[in-house]
């Protein structure tokens, strides 16, 4: 027996591809373009967003029926405002020269729209499973999306991942450097991220045909 | 059998194959093709684009040729002075020599293969993905890179650079005449931005200067608006003439400010680039400069200050030095990403220059602002021409409204509205 029935595992599923929340739906880009500049930030940052997101949906669902419609957002607010302080104490205890370079974007993920969106679209609508299992999916698609810009402008910005030189020293001119080699500033800067975010979402609609949109 | 029934046999095998666009081009890029229209109404004319973009390059040549030769007479120089020597140019002197020439070519020309070879693969792969012919614009972004980056510029780098420019700055948006941004201005803001070390300071600008840095026979070459910049204008030794003539470093293409105005002059004569872009451009720089004269001159900025050397710079000396008269002239007159009204086109150009002198006095990293002036203002341009056509429109509306009530016999709000639209 699987563990996930098939539906089940579309929730988590196609969030990763099909239904990537930074590639086809176009949320949660500021974050994308603002702290992947190295790949261990991107990275604690997708950790962040699974944690936020995975808990506050089931939280979401497990009161979507004692919510009053009107004030709920107030509520939303509320729920995703204490998951994401309890992110950020504790990424200040346990490693605060990452806190850092994150800065404020930690607290910002309180205005990510992924998580928003999927307050309102999904866990109001569905059981705390379910909600979880949603919760989850959307936030690996979008830390996906967010280690792959990372790992790439980390590489070719500054010729390390997660702080390992693996193309060599830039300074002592060893390995790449050896022969001319240098890394590209431009990787950098968030312009560069944009375009990155804009050849993966290129890549991923010339595979699939069927995510063309007409017009 | 001649070249051309061999290449025009070569085609006809490979129709409707995925090969096709590449033949195809290979063909009608030395030849006129065998086929006539056969179908449908057509015009006749003898400026396709092929032709338009070979009389740009043919107005490059002579700047293109003067790159060389200024490349070998800024090493030279730069030698002698690092042994004391001040040299004076002149042309039949020191300028139009064999060393000069030939130690220019050496660098020069890799630069000049590098765009086309790296651009042109793009553009075939891209072709033949998409299925459509390969398309002449590179024919002039290819000429246009070489002559406005610095004389050192790694050439891996300059590849990298080529095929983002081509890709994400002209592909991406569907080729040529689709393209928002200058893809040869994209090249070079990309070449900025990722490899700043290499596009600014004094050692860029003089072939080996990078090389023989630190060393016994160290050399260097600062710009005029570097010296400017840095507060060290006293220090040139460039005079009026040099700069005009462009016996000074900066990028290989950018300095003879006379063959650019001849180019100008023929682009215009010619009717391929549009004399409304240039004039304003070069109204706009003046009109900037005397701004900041003038602001000297009022005492506003104090000597000391770091904009003191680049804003106390005589108004109309600003065309001469940097890339601003090669930007007006070959970039910012760009049929596809400028302004296509002629009001539209006035103010693009005034824009150009405007800003462009803005960026040089202010921006603190780099004296020079035309690439990124005129990449704004490509941005603009759609939105410019987009409310010169608004106002048009509605200014027609009034004279046909005020047209109706005059017809229609309502003689004192006749006479109101005709005073206002006449």
């Amino acid at each position: 027996m699987a563990l996930l029935s098939k539906k089940d595992s579309r929730l988590i599923l196609d969030p990763l591809a099909d239904n990537n929340p930074i590639t086809i739906q176009v949320l949660g880009i500021c974050s994308a373009l603002a702290i992947t500049a190295e790949l261990k930030a991107s990275i604690v940052m997708a950790l962040s967003v699974v944690f936020v997101l995975g808990l506050g949906n089931v939280v979401i669902s497990l009161m979507r029926n004692i919510i009053p419609s009107k004030i709920r957002i107030i509520v939303q607010l509320v729920v995703v405002a204490t998951l994401v302080i309890i992110v950020d104490q504790v990424l200040k205890a346990f490693a605060y020269e990452l806190s850092k370079t994150l800065s404020v974007f930690i607290g910002l993920i309180i205005t990510n729209c992924i998580i928003m969106g999927r307050f309102e679209a999904f866990a109001l609508a569905n059981g705390p499973w379910k909600s979880f299992l949603d919760g989850i999916g959307n936030s690996a698609g979008y830390g996906l999306i967010l280690v792959i810009i990372g790992f790439f402008r980390e590489l070719l910005g500054s010729g390390t991942l997660l702080g390992i030189k693996v193309l060599g020293d830039p300074i002592e001119k060893t390995g790449l450097y050896a022969i001319g080699y240098e890394n590209n500033g431009f990787m950098l800067l968030s312009p560069m991220a944009l375009i990155v975010v804009g050849i993966i979402i290129w890549v991923q609609r010339s595979r699939n045909k069927a995510l063309i949109e007409e017009n | 059998m001649s070249l051309k029934s061999n290449l025009h046999n070569l085609k006809e095998r490979y129709k409707g194959k995925k090969m096709a666009p590449a033949f195809n081009a290979l063909h009608t890029f030395l030849y006129t093709p065998n086929e006539t229209t056969h179908s449908g109404g057509h015009v006749r004319a003898v400026d396709d684009l092929k032709r338009t973009m070979n009389t740009v390059i043919m107005a490059l040549v002579p700047v293109l040729i003067f790159g060389i030769f200024n490349a070998g007479y800024q090493h030279y120089a730069a030698v002698d002075a690092a042994n004391g020597v001040i040299r004076q140019a002149s042309l039949f002197g020191n300028f139009i020599t064999w060393e000069n020439f030939l130690m220019g070519a050496w660098t020069v020309l890799p630069l000049v293969i590098v765009s086309y070879v790296v651009g042109l693969v793009v553009e075939f792969i891209f072709a033949v993905i998409k299925g459509h012919e390969v398309e002449e614009g590179y024919l002039v972004t290819g000429m246009l890179v070489p002559l406005i980056v610095p004389i050192d510029t790694p050439l891996w780098m300059l590849a990298v650079a080529v095929v983002f420019g081509v890709v994400i700055g002209k592909e991406v948006f569907g080729g040529t005449g689709m393209n928002i941004l200058n893809p040869a201005l994209t090249i070079r803001a990309f070449l900025f931005f990722a490899y700043p070390t290499w596009m600014s300071g004094d050692k860029v600008w003089v072939h080996q200067a990078v090389e023989k840095a630190g060393g016994p026979d160290a050399i260097s070459g600062e710009t005029i608006l570097g010296f400017l910049a840095q507060g060290r204008g006293s220090e040139m030794s460039y005079s009026i003439s040099d700069m005009f003539f462009g016996f000074i470093p900066g990028s290989v293409g950018e300095t003879s400010t006379l063959l650019i105005l001849l180019g100008g002059l023929f682009l215009i004569f010619t009717k391929i680039a549009s004399w409304r872009i240039m004039v304003s451009a070069v109204a706009g720089a003046l009109v900037m400069g005397l701004i900041f004269n003038g602001a000297t001159e009022l005492g506003w900025i104090a000597e000391t200050s770091k904009f003191y050397g680049l804003m106390s710079f005589e108004f109309w000396k600003h065309l001469l030095v940097g890339g601003l008269a090669f930007g007006i002239v070959y970039m910012a007159t760009d049929p596809v990403t400028g302004s296509q009204t002629d009001k539209g086109k006035w103010i693009y150009g005034f824009f150009i220059g405007f800003i462009s002198v803005m960026i040089r006095v202010f921006n603190p990293a780099y004296p020079e602002g035309v690439f990124l002036a005129i990449l704004l203002m490509n941005v603009f341009a759609p939105t410019i021409d987009h409310y010169v056509v608004r106002a048009n429109v509605n200014k027609r509306m009034k004279r046909l409204q005020a047209s109706k009530d005059l017809a229609g016999g309502a003689h004192g709000k006749a006479k109101e509205l005709k005073a206002e639209t006449v």
